[in-house]
């Protein structure tokens, strides 16, 4: 009996999660890294359109962004609620596009210039006139690689 | 004997960093960018007059939308899901009919000779039109050529485009080429608002 008793004082013995802050540790440190994180503020609204035939960007690093949309609330009394062009962290112009663009190639490597994209954000209310413009305007900088941003469609509505 | 020095308690450690690994998965944006990807023609040269390519009436097809979002293709109203028909029957002309683009023969490398349609897609916009409208035709018309490239990828290799390799990719980029033309700028809708 005694022998039975001892047995099974052991067996109840907790299992040590001692070794659990470190998986969930590593799980933390793997996203931390994995993640983007957005480098800029926006400071335009922007919804992007749904469509279907959509390809992933596959160089992240290569691409630079250019939003189109309703300014924010915070800044609607300074600039109203028309469409702006936000590069960078700041309300733009069409002119500033060219430096923009210029700064964007500066920054990178000669070999991968050529593969630049310029990755269009623009709200889905944006009226085209002010896309034509800043797509005229990268022509004129020879960005000739776009990407319109474009969010998955869930289901095929009809319209 | 001196008392043993009590083991500190690890067992919340856990919730800590639970807590941190849910406040880094709620606060990072993890958006991957994805969109339909084009490529814009190069701008021409202002010094050197270009001649106007003159392309056959039969060989263009003008996709039209208003600055009401009210879509024309090949001369009359359309609606949106009707568009990708359209095209696909204008891009690959089945019957060889006379009003349809007309096809020229052309020598892909690795592949042999093939009758490559010489079909343009011209697409116009006016400045009002909204950026939703663009993009759902600008979708369809890539649907369109997509699907064309499919069903010849299926016909010559019993597999998808996407599954292709690189060079049957090539051929079937050749053989169907996306063809999508968008004008100068210029005010579609005549009056003024």
């Amino acid at each position: 009996m005694a022998k039975f008793k001892t047995k099974r004082d052991k067996g109840l013995k907790p299992i040590s999660t001692a070794s659990l802050p470190d998986v969930v540790f590593m799980l933390l440190f793997f996203f931390m890294v994995s993640v983007s994180f957005r480098q800029t503020e926006r400071v335009v609204m922007v919804k992007v359109p749904e469509a279907t035939e959509i390809a992933k960007l596959e160089r992240k690093d290569l691409a630079s962004y250019i939003n189109i949309g309703t300014p924010l609330q915070v800044y609607q009394a300074q600039y109203g609620t028309d469409a702006r062009i936000q590069l960078n962290d700041s309300f733009s112009t069409v002119e500033d596009i060219r430096d923009f663009v210029a700064a964007a190639r500066e920054s990178m490597s000669e070999a991968d210039r050529p593969f630049m994209t310029v990755n269009l954000k623009v709200d889905e209310s944006v009226r085209m006139g002010i896309v034509t413009d800043v797509k005229q305007e990268l022509r004129r900088c020879s960005a000739l690689k776009i990407m319109y941003s474009t969010r998955k469609k869930v289901e095929n509505t009809s319209f | 004997m001196a008392k043993p020095t009590p083991e500190i308690n690890a067992g919340s450690m856990a919730d800590i960093a639970f807590l941190l690994l849910i406040f880094f998965l709620v606060t990072t944006s993890m958006d991957v960018d994805k969109g339909i990807q084009r490529r814009l023609p190069p701008m021409p040269d202002e010094n050197q007059k270009v001649e106007a390519e003159q392309i056959n009436k039969r060989n263009i097809m003008v996709v039209l939308i208003n600055r009401s979002d009210r879509l024309f293709a090949g001369g009359q109203p359309m609606e949106i899901y009707m568009l990708k028909d359209k095209v696909k029957e204008f891009i690959t002309n089945p019957a060889n009919l006379p009003n349809l683009p007309e096809k020229k023969e052309k020598n892909i490398e690795g592949f042999g000779p093939y009758m490559v349609s010489r079909a343009v897609v011209s697409l116009q916009n006016d400045r009002g039109t909204s950026y939703e409208a663009y993009i759902q035709v600008q979708n369809e018309l890539m649907k369109a050529f997509n699907e064309v490239r499919d069903e010849f990828a299926m016909q010559h290799w019993g597999k998808k485009y996407a599954a292709l390799d690189e060079t049957q990719q090539e051929i079937a980029r050749e053989a169907i080429p996306q063809n999508i033309s968008e004008q100068e700028p210029r005010e579609v809708t005549k009056t003024r608002r």
